[in-house]
């Protein structure tokens, strides 16, 4: 019952009827942080896992030194069903701090049922109000969810864990494309790794064709459009990477400058435009849905979504470029479910289970071997598959953009302005 | 005898003492250690520097503070709006005390279990309803149909302060309630008595006798309005903004904690000096009632 709760809770999202991102941070933020609970069937008895193990696979019999299990990873079938590490106790419970609408229930569900160890979601708006948390201590978090530009921060922070690799034996770096891989690499180009690649994606904005009848390509059309003919009905996230990064893009900078000049441009256009908007939100979907606004900078998840519902509403990416952006599973340092953190790492990776998982929340994966397995209506997407062409242009968002102080005074004054 | 009472009554007054610093201890520990504590943190906070990385830096600069003006469309948009709710809550609140104290009779029991009523569903849950309510397929869209013409609420001061008036209306409405129940009836006799008309009973005898409930009224619902946070965010779609908005982007998105403690403390200072203005406001009211009533 819990499990079918939890799975009308999201088609609630994700239908719009509820609202996703701005509950989320409301409730986030008013109340410490909501949290989501997958259940457990009323896991057993104590230590070891009761399901079967699975006694066929021979690679799983070698988990007690490090170096036999970093072997046995590369002998390790990826087609193979995820089992879970032998001998090791994995607790109870597991605390995934996360995105809204990021996770397949049943992907979840599996897991509970497979370890006994019941996953604990916790709903975040903003990579920055993560890492806020982090740095006031004592979260509790296992498991986070982290952007690409937040590991320099949070590998100088010493919040991340670099991870123990021969406790993921079914993750192999060497089916991953490298640019998807390499931000989670801290120091910068040393093997250690902060993060596993979960999926990758672009920020652009959706429009509902019905109402938007002038072509929209640019970002320039993005904020000129919202200041004449369709002002009013545009909303832009409340996300200073995204926001102030666009604006950029606007006048042709780089998306991640922090050039005061530049930012100067930017706010220029963020303040003239404020009036126009519909609202500052990260929760678009449900003014989308029910009409109110008609333009919204989105990222791909969300506009697959929106598009599988409504077709009529379409994804632009920005001609003059944008963000594209990388997200990564992480165990958090000093972890109270560190064992269970890293089973859930390692369960992720496989690729049967990402695929599953990838078709629930829209959002392009890296493993290639898990890509193999999607249906060809998923790879075949162009909003969750841009065009090359379309994706040259963009940039990856840079560390210094999370903690450069200018831009984050920007966004607040813009925000009271 | 008198010898022998003495003492006891002394060590009765000792047992009292010991008694009051007993059940006194919780609260001045509670108040201690959540209240002065914090305060202090935040005073020390507000002069310090944001750390590179974001947070707190050790340091003494009253910049924080000359950085104020920045953030003063957030402060006077919290003034108005907390000012304009409350005084929208008192003249929606008081007919509906009134008329639930005065002539609501059998009912008024039922009555006043349907103000509470609200307060069992969370106040998140209910602020949201009026996202539908207010959105375009709700009163925007009847309004078109009665030939209004376009309407948009959704995202306005107006919304943000329909929210605040629904939400605030039940801290307003039982103060008021408990002032006009306990008014003594039989003033309103003795004033129809002397000759004098409805309303100026109402003027000269109800209102200044229901003043101390309209006050702590007024200060129950303007404190909390003054540090709202979700009506302005849910309602207001990032477009109205309060201190309280401003104040959750200080510390969660700027991650500038200095200066968000320089604004915490400008918010205290302005309920402050609100709370005493009602306060002066409050005895010269006392002082009228004595009056009227001698």
């Amino acid at each position: 019952m819990d499990q079918q709760e939890f799975q009308k809770h999201y088609l609630a999202f994700q239908k719009g009827k509820i609202s996703r991102r701005r509950f989320m941070e409301a409730t986030g933020l008013a109340t410490a942080a909501a949290v989501i609970a997958a259940c457990a069937p009323a896991s057993s008895s104590s230590s070891a896992p009761t399901t079967a193990p699975a006694t066929a696979a021979p690679a799983t019999a070698a988990p007690a030194s490090d170096a036999p299990a970093t072997e046995a990873a590369a002998t390790m079938d990826p087609y193979a069903d995820w089992t879970p590490p032998q001998g090791v106790d994995l607790g109870k419970e597991l605390y995934l701090t996360t995105w809204p609408n990021y996770h397949d229930p049943q992907t979840i569900q599996t897991f509970t049922d497979l370890t006994g160890v019941k996953v604990n979601l916790t709903i975040f708006g903003s990579n920055e109000e993560m890492l806020a948390k982090l740095q006031a201590g004592g979260t509790g978090w296992d498991v986070l969810v982290p952007t690409n530009y937040t590991f320099e921060t949070y590998g100088e922070l010493k919040l991340l864990e670099p991870l123990d690799l021969a406790k993921l034996p079914r993750f192999d770096a060497s089916r991953y494309e490298a640019r998807f891989l390499e931000p989670a690499h801290y120091p910068a180009g040393s093997p250690d790794l902060l993060g596993v690649s979960k999926n990758w994606g672009t920020t652009g904005y959706v429009i509902n064709t019905k109402n938007v009848t002038k072509p929209m390509t640019s970002w320039k059309d993005y904020f000129d459009l919202t200041q004449g003919e369709y002002s009013g009905k545009t909303t832009i996230h409340d996300y200073q990477l995204t926001g102030i990064g666009n604006a950029l893009k606007y006048f042709g900078y780089s998306f991640n400058s922090i050039d005061t000049a530049e930012l100067a441009k930017a706010e220029e256009i963020l303040i003239a435009t404020k009036s126009h908007f519909f609202a500052i939100t990260s929760d678009y979907q449900p003014p989308l849905r029910n009409g109110d606004a008609w333009i919204a900078m989105a990222w791909t998840g969300d506009a697959a979504q929106l598009n599988r519902d409504l077709p009529e509403i379409q994804y632009v990416i920005g001609s003059e470029g944008g963000e594209l952006w990388s997200d990564f599973f992480s165990v958090v340092a000093g972890a109270p479910h560190r064992e269970a953190a890293y089973a859930f790492l390692d369960y992720m990776s496989t690729p049967k289970v990402a695929a599953k998982d990838a078709e629930f929340h829209g959002y392009p994966i890296v493993d290639e071997v898990a890509t193999g397995l999607l249906p060809a209506s998923f790879t075949g997407n162009p909003i969750i598959y841009p065009d090359d062409a379309l994706l040259s242009p963009l940039e990856f968002g840079a560390a210094v953009t999370l903690t450069d102080p200018n831009r984050a005074e920007l966004w607040a004054r813009f925000k009271s302005a | 005898m008198t010898n022998v009472a003495r003492p006891r009554h002394q060590a009765g007054r000792w047992r009292q003492r010991a008694a009051t610093a007993v059940f006194l201890l919780p609260t001045s520990f509670w108040y201690f250690l959540l209240l002065v504590v914090p305060l202090g943190i935040l005073l020390v906070f507000s002069v310090g520097e944001r750390a590179p990385q974001g947070g707190y830096a050790p340091g003494f600069t009253l910049a924080n503070f000359a950085h104020l003006p920045t953030r003063s469309v957030a402060f006077t948009n919290t003034l108005f709006l907390a000012a304009g709710g409350t005084v929208l809550c008192l003249l929606v609140g008081y007919p509906l005390a009134y008329y639930l104290a005065t002539r609501a009779g059998s009912k008024k029991t039922f009555l006043l279990v349907l103000v509470i009523v609200p307060f069992w569903t969370s106040f998140l849950i209910r602020t949201y309803a009026w996202l539908t309510i207010l959105g375009s397929t709700g009163v925007p869209a009847l309004l078109e149909n009665l030939g209004f013409g376009k309407v948009v609420l959704l995202n306005t001061p107006l919304a943000v302060m329909i929210g605040i008036v629904y939400n605030y209306l039940p801290l307003m409405v039982f103060p008021l309630y408990v002032s006009l129940e306990r008014l003594d009836k039989r003033l309103l006799e003795a004033s129809k008595d002397l000759g004098a008309a409805r309303w100026r009973t109402f003027r000269q005898v109800t209102l200044p006798l229901t003043l101390p409930g309209v006050l702590s009224g007024v200060v129950l619902v303007f404190i909390p309005i003054m540090g709202e946070y979700l009506i302005p965010a849910l309602l207001g779609g990032g477009r109205v903004f309060f201190v309280g908005n401003a104040l959750v982007d200080a510390f969660l998105q700027s991650r500038n904690w200095p200066f968000g403690s320089a604004m915490a403390i400008g918010l205290i200072f302005i309920v402050l000096i609100a709370v005493a203005l009602y306060l002066r406001v409050g005895s010269r009211g006392q002082v009228r009632r004595d009056i009227s009533l001698v």
